[in-house]
């Protein structure tokens, strides 16, 4: 139990690197068995993680042994574990829904998928600033492969897009790690914030200027709304799986957001407290308001998906930037509900355009689906979760981030962007859903060939991803106490480690 | 000594974003190379310039902070591996679409469209 924390980094290292020397002859069978059984595995060791923190203090565990403010450690604490488990139940969802036959279309489907989850887990779990950077390369290579995956002009070319500008990220990162080092002499993120709290008026001009780069970087994570740009573009062109486990790489940016803002700049850090608030809360907010006219402006599903990532990423930050402890608590579990849910959206609307032959995502009148009940009840249940109503997720997400947001002195205004948002999400959901299931033709006879069933495998990760969702209703009460905890957690931290 | 270091450092930053705003394949991985060269000098100044000193204890009486150049060690491999996989995919990109600009439109040439 003891190596536990680093168990989420070694085990998907471990098997990508066994699904490669697998030869390739190895029948396809096999090698899928193998990788669903390995994520099952995964799964396994995140849940027993999510388990052990529920009531114990952060571990730290430390690479190499050295005493703490050198070396470089892993913290397993609340929020981290909480960060993995969800990723990881994601990418098991993807590994079971590629099986159908999205994995065969390139190389290397599963081990990337195993290498980009070893990035993922490492970015949440570390403790230390540089680690993060070499974690989020790792992950970042994992993506590239990912993004080319199944090949194709358009996807080749929005790749080279999305690898030049992250490259343009890392540097921009490397700057920021650099100059925070030059002037607190520590890049272990607990041991900066205690350094911070001393630091004079001038030097803390150096460290708000790093910060800002690491705002940026950040930020183009997570696409706040200058930095936005490229995610419609490359997640639109990565095939539905990979847009699937890409719905989770926002999620990366806020969380670094969280973890290293919250911590370097929390409540003891002087004249620093709070720094970049006021940018997220502001960036977030126009971030919403743009991915809300995006969704209700979106001509097919994966243009409609990407909307609500972006719409998703714009509410965290601007929960971020709220400086509430409730809200970031809400903005949590909203960050969970959100992954899973837009991940879905991804694989429900590779599903629909498979079936409606030439007219594909596209929202216009087309062939009368062969599976219409099916997927119908899929698309009901997906768009109720993420509207929001009632018995799901959505909605003690949404309510829970209202409530907090009513005893902030500035709240009204994210109360009424996130009332409003949802308004387009529910007005864009139903035109869609009334295009893609009533207003059908019946079926051409000579098109009937190109229309594919929907594989047991893949309804079978949807449904898991929307009954992981339910789950979060279910046991409410136990969730909504692990993310105020875990916020209490971080909070508790920044005064020393 | 300092003035020269920011100087290079700034030149190569300055010559790195030029080429990464051009319009060519090529030409972008070349910025990108600078500025990562510029990137990897400033995090090994970061720790203080200091002549002769070792990073090794037992070898000098003063001495130079030996993380910058673990970090930036890390730093260079990894900008490395990135290069060389941006390279292979514009490569490719290069074959797959007949021409190596980094818009999706190709320019109004002779007879391109």
């Amino acid at each position: 139990m003891q190596h536990l924390p680093i168990l989420p980094v070694l085990l998907p290292a471990l098997f990508a690197v066994l699904l490669l020397l697998q030869p390739q002859q190895a029948s396809v069978t096999f090698r899928r068995v193998g990788s669903v059984l390995a994520m099952l595995l995964n799964l396994l060791v995140a849940t027993a993680l999510l388990w052990q923190q529920t009531n114990v203090p952060a571990s730290h565990y430390l690479l190499g042994n050295w005493p703490e403010p050198f070396g470089i450690l892993l913290v397993a604490d609340q929020l981290s574990s909480l960060f993995v488990w969800l990723t990881t139940l994601l990418t098991l969802a993807v590994a079971v829904y590629s099986c159908a036959g999205d994995d065969e279309k390139g190389a290397y489907f599963h081990p990337l998928l195993h290498f980009l989850l070893m990035g993922l887990n490492g970015a949440f779990l570390t403790g230390d600033l540089f680690n993060l950077f070499v974690f989020f390369e790792v992950l970042l290579i994992a993506s590239y492969g990912l993004l080319v995956h199944g090949g194709g002009k358009k996807r080749i070319h929005s790749a080279l897009h999305y690898v030049v500008l992250n490259l343009v990220g890392s540097a921009l990162f490397l700057l920021a790690l650099a100059l925070l080092y030059a002037m607190l002499g520590s890049l272990h993120m607990a041991d900066m914030a205690v350094r911070i709290a001393t630091l004079t008026p001038a030097e803390s001009l150096g460290v708000k200027a790093a910060a800002g780069l690491l705002l940026i970087v950040f930020g183009l994570k997570a696409a706040l709304l200058p930095l936005h740009f490229w995610l419609p573009a490359a997640y639109s062109q990565a095939s539905a799986p990979v847009a699937a486990v890409f719905a989770v790489m926002t999620k990366v940016g806020v969380y670094s957001l969280l973890r290293v803002f919250g911590l370097l700049f929390g409540a003891s850090a002087g004249a620093l407290t709070g720094y970049g608030d006021a940018l997220l809360w502001w960036g977030g907010l126009l971030t919403m308001l743009l991915a809300a006219a995006m969704v209700l402006a979106a001509v097919d599903l994966k243009k409609l998906a990407a909307a609500l990532v972006l719409l998703s990423a714009g509410t965290l930050l601007a929960a971020l930037g709220s400086g509430n402890a409730q809200v970031k608590a809400a903005a949590l579990y909203y960050a969970v509900h959100s992954s899973w849910i837009g991940a879905i959206w991804y694989l429900l609307s590779e599903l629909i355009a498979r079936q409606r032959g030439s007219v594909g995502d596209r929202l216009v009148p087309g062939p009368r689906l062969p599976q219409a009940t099916l997927l119908g009840w899929l698309f009901v249940f997906s768009a109720l979760v993420v509207i929001g109503m009632p018995p799901f997720s959505g909605f003690v997400a949404k309510l829970w981030l209202i409530q907090g947001l009513s005893t902030t002195s500035h709240g009204m205004l994210l109360i009424g962007t996130l009332l409003l948002s949802s308004l387009a999400v529910l007005v864009a959901f139903s035109r869609a859903g009334s295009v893609l299931f009533w207003r059908a033709q019946p079926p051409i006879a000579s098109a009937a060939p190109t229309i594919v069933p929907s594989e047991r495998t893949q309804v079978f990760a949807i449904v898991l991803l929307l009954l992981a969702g339910l789950q979060l209703v279910v046991f409410g009460q136990w969730w909504t106490q692990f993310c105020a905890d875990a916020i209490a957690q971080l909070t508790a931290v920044s005064g020393g480690y | 000594m300092e003035l020269l270091i920011a100087i290079a450092i700034g030149l190569l930053t300055g010559c790195g974003v030029l080429l990464i705003l051009r319009g060519r394949t090529f030409a972008v991985m070349l910025g990108l190379t600078m500025l990562s060269y510029a990137v990897n000098l400033f995090i090994f100044v970061s720790g203080g310039l200091t002549a002769g000193a070792g990073a090794v204890l037992g070898a000098s009486e003063q001495y130079a902070d030996p993380l910058p150049q673990a970090l930036v060690l890390t730093a260079i491999v990894i900008g490395f591996a990135m290069t060389a996989f941006l390279v292979v995919l514009a490569i490719r990109a290069r074959a797959e679409l007949g021409h190596d600009e980094v818009d999706l439109q190709k320019p109004n040439t002779q007879g391109g469209a």
